[in-house]
């Protein structure tokens, strides 16, 4: 029964597990920036004022969002990397992760797009009338009164998405770049596949998700508009 | 009052699964030796084989739900001598990384599916045959002149198909490795992931089995080559639950009446004629059944 | 955009003359990109005619594309129910009086929702396999034996002398009851949760005890309110079957993607195109009825609950109550 929870594959070879979640934090780090950029991008197309710009966007979120990303960083690596013929880089490691988070970030940003347009809807009506009422132009109202306000009420969702983009890097493991669960599975295949593995990696999904959880929630309760 | 209930509604789950359970045949698991899948094909008809559903040639699900290939082709001989016919065949996909569970948990009889035979695998499984000695060899682009040679894959990207060594061979030395050359590795979940990568130019060589990359080359004409450069033997066995001596008997009596009777040259003529493959068409050495 | 908008004014002339110009770039950028996409699908030969047939042949759907579609519904269907079953049990434990009940269960709730879906699947995957020889021999090995025979084999778990083996459709279906499972037990807490105080003080006053509030006055309320949560939850479950993929679970995207390219000329990107078109117009579908039921509960006077959104995911784990 001990070799049931024989730890000493993980502590063994614990520079295998930080390996794979150095990779996992360098695709989450790049991806959140670029979702983030993106999804900014696609909320402004989203409520522009020009319909072709809405309708673009919205289309373009309703397709992402309902595409499994297995799809999404299949169609990004094996297709339009491979298929196509695009390379970002010679070498092979790091084209794939570009396109690992170049495909983590066409779908996120979906995610981030929706969060900050439900913030953006959450600020009451009157509070852009009494802008515009006291004379401030479009910039200044967008600027002054309603970003502010929105962008607090989008903290604990787009934490939210965060996290959950955190965890979506595994998936790059079909866009052929090595994060942490390749690495757990090719642990398995070494060292035999073992509940104290796969606990440790669970471990350091932990570290990354429940600290980066709490400091979203502590800024959205810190942040919170009396409303 | 509302666990209460909840536990009640868990205890009548359990119960309704434990009558259930009072059913079904509970000895079918008991610790009586195993019968042989021999033994059992002939009895009952029938035979799971594990195949692959997805290498051009070798093991391929077509879209009017056949199979064909070299290895289905073998495996429908084998399943025939053994007294099964074509309809009492149950085909599975055994993917390089789940051939060894299956077989060790039975879930196929046999696993007719590229399997090489190797020292690592002895252990884990019972191999008859082999039924054929395919080597590794080397496919690039057509338009590639540079890698001539084996030796010349010195710090070329390489594809590394999950759950197959055959990287191994030409990045590492003994035991499990053989030329020892520097490399850069790419993860691919199959070969003809890494086929379509070759493609791109994400890699520049594709190294495996020469009949595996004799389908893909066959498939997609005029887009790769073989740089007909082997550099191993690689024994094709039939993988049998380890211990099953005496369906490894059978499989291997099989194997020499196919070479004898033709069919093997017939078969390997169907698959692989125009590839410029050298095929051998007279039965290989068994390694005997351990 | 005549209706107001927190955003803009009713746009006057010279804010309609800038629109203008606005649409006539946008349209121009956006067309550009269509250019560009269609010129390098052409050049690397990706609109012959023999990469996309295969798609107008009944065989490619009757025996690969549709085989696989049911086990991705398949997979959805049971991963749902028990889901749902794991959900209702956890998020009623989390609000359980006693501790050693509420505990307990918020631990297995905020662990399973912590970490990824795939390694919950290698989990369930590769490790039975390798571990139940050692458990057979060991003081569990009979209750491991009854495990399988008595429950597990209904998703296909084998067990043969000592060796359980998982099929993907079983790995696949714990990874997603698992984790659904306790997403879905956080949105039937806060749904229980969003039901006035008031309602169960009432029940209180007329003598309900514990059992029959939380039966007959706080979920009959808290249904209504979650159910779009819920819905929207099952599109991400049906998405992450997908998942699947990556241990050779037959499904529509393995169907798709792996069996029917090999077979016509590696046409990968039309077969991800297929697939991708499957899978959003069953998504959204399942998505028009959470946006319905959402209308219609807010619409509902039946109950008093705030009804939660089925937009965007339920707060991750550390967030806190919704």
């Amino acid at each position: 029964m001990d070799q049931l929870f024989d730890f000493s594959p993980v502590f063994d070879h614990h520079e295998k597990i930080l390996e794979g979640f150095e990779a996992t934090v360098r695709l989450a780090v790049v991806s959140a920036v670029l979702s983030l950029i993106l999804g900014t991008i696609l909320v402004a197309m989203r409520v522009s004022p020009t319909p072709v710009l809405r309708a673009t966007g919205t289309f373009y979120v309703n397709v992402m969002r309902n595409t499994p990303l297995t799809l999404v960083l299949l169609l990004s690596s094996l297709c339009v990397s491979d298929t196509l013929g695009i390379l970002v880089s010679d070498d092979p490691r790091t084209n794939y992760y570009w396109f690992g988070v170049f495909g983590l970030s066409a779908y996120t940003s979906t995610f981030v797009c929706e969060a900050l347009r439900s913030g953006i809807n959450t600020v009451p009506l009157g509070q852009a009338e009494a802008a515009r009422s006291i004379g401030l132009t479009f910039t200044q109202s967008l600027r002054m009164i309603i970003l502010p306000q929105a962008f607090r009420t989008v903290i604990a969702p787009l934490g939210s998405v965060l996290i959950a983009m955190i965890k979506n890097t595994t998936v790059v493991i079909v866009a052929s770049y090595a994060e942490a669960a390749a690495f757990m599975k090719e642990m398995f295949d070494d060292y035999g596949a073992s509940i104290p593995i796969f606990l440790g990696f669970a471990l350091g999904f932990m570290v990354l998700t429940l600290p980066t959880g709490f400091f979203f929630g502590w800024l959205a309760k810190r942040m919170a508009v009396a409303r | 009052m509302r666990v209460r209930q909840i536990a009640a509604a868990a205890a009548a789950v359990a119960l309704a699964l434990g009558l259930t359970a009072c059913g079904s045949d509970s000895e079918v698991t008991g610790g009586d030796a195993p019968k042989s899948v021999a033994q059992k094909a002939k009895d009952t008809k029938k035979i799971v084989i594990g195949i692959k559903f997805d290498q051009p040639a070798l093991g391929l699900k077509k879209p009017d739900g056949t199979y064909e290939g070299f290895d289905t082709d073998v495996a429908r001989y084998i399943a025939k001598e053994l007294g099964v016919p074509e309809s009492g065949i149950e085909w599975k996909e055994a993917r390089s990384e789940n051939r060894e569970p299956f077989l060790q948990a039975g879930q196929v009889d046999l696993v007719v599916a590229t399997y090489s035979i190797t020292e690592a695998r002895k252990p884990k499984v019972t191999f008859a045959g082999p039924y054929y000695v395919a080597h590794q060899d080397t496919m690039v682009r057509v338009d590639d002149d540079v890698i001539k040679k084996a030796t010349d894959l010195k710090d070329k990207k390489l594809c590394k198909a999950a759950g197959s060594n055959s990287y191994k061979r030409v990045t590492e030395g003994p035991p499990d490795g053989k030329l020892n050359i520097p490399a850069k590795t790419v993860d691919a979940s199959s070969y003809s992931e890494c086929v379509a990568k070759l493609k791109s130019g994400a890699l520049d060589a594709v190294t495996t089995d020469d009949l595996i990359l004799a389908g893909f080359a066959n498939q997609q004409k005029g887009a790769f080559k073989v740089i007909n450069d082997p550099f191993t033997d690689e024994l094709y066995g039939v993988g049998i639950k380890k211990g099953d001596k005496e369906t490894c008997e059978a499989v291997n009596k099989a194997v020499t009446k196919m070479y004898s009777d033709g069919t093997a040259k017939t078969l390997l003529e169907k698959h692989f004629a125009g590839t410029g493959l050298k095929l051998a068409t007279t039965v290989p050495q068994f390694v005997g059944c351990t | 955009m005549s209706e107001a908008n927190v955003l803009f004014d009713a746009p006057g002339p010279r804010a309609r003359r800038r629109n203008a110009i606005l649409t006539a770039v946008s349209v121009a950028v956006l067309l550009g990109i269509a250019a560009l996409v269609i010129w390098k699908l052409n050049e690397e030969e990706q609109f012959q005619g023999r990469l996309w047939s295969p798609f107008i042949e009944g065989d490619v759907w009757t025996n690969l594309i549709l085989p696989g579609l049911w086990n991705t519904l398949r997979a959805a269907l049971v991963g749902s129910v028990l889901a749902l079953l794991f959900g209702a049990v956890f998020g009623l434990g989390r609000l359980s009086d006693h501790w050693w009940i509420r505990v307990p269960a918020g631990a297995v709730v905020e662990f399973f929702r912590a970490i990824p879906l795939l390694i919950l699947i290698f989990l369930a995957f590769f490790v039975p396999p390798a571990v139940s020889p050692i458990i057979a021999t060991g003081p569990l090995g009979t209750f491991q034996r009854m495990a399988v025979e008595n429950f597990l084999f209904l998703f296909g778990v084998e067990i043969n002398y000592g060796t359980v083996t998982v099929p993907a459709f079983a790995a696949l279906v714990f990874g997603l009851t698992m984790y659904n499972g306790s997403v879905l037990a956080e949105v039937i807490r806060a749904g229980v949760l969003s039901v006035p105080r008031g309602q169960s003080e009432a029940a209180y006053a007329v003598g309900l005890r514990k059992n029959g509030v939380m039966r007959l006055i706080l979920l009959p309320q808290a249904i209504t309110a979650m159910m779009p949560a819920i819905v929207s939850q099952m599109v991400v479950l049906l998405k992450d079957t997908a998942l699947g993929f990556v241990i050779a679970y037959q499904d529509l995207l393995h169907a798709g993607f792996k069996q029917v390219p090999p077979n016509f000329h590696n046409n990968l990107i039309q077969a991800a195109i297929v697939v991708a078109v499957i899978y959003i117009a069953i998504n959204l579908a399942l998505s028009r009825l959470a946006t319905w039921l959402e209308q219609r509960s807010r619409r509902s006077t039946k109950s008093a609950a705030r009804t939660l959104t089925a937009e965007g995911a339920p707060p991750a784990a550390g967030l806190g109550p919704v």
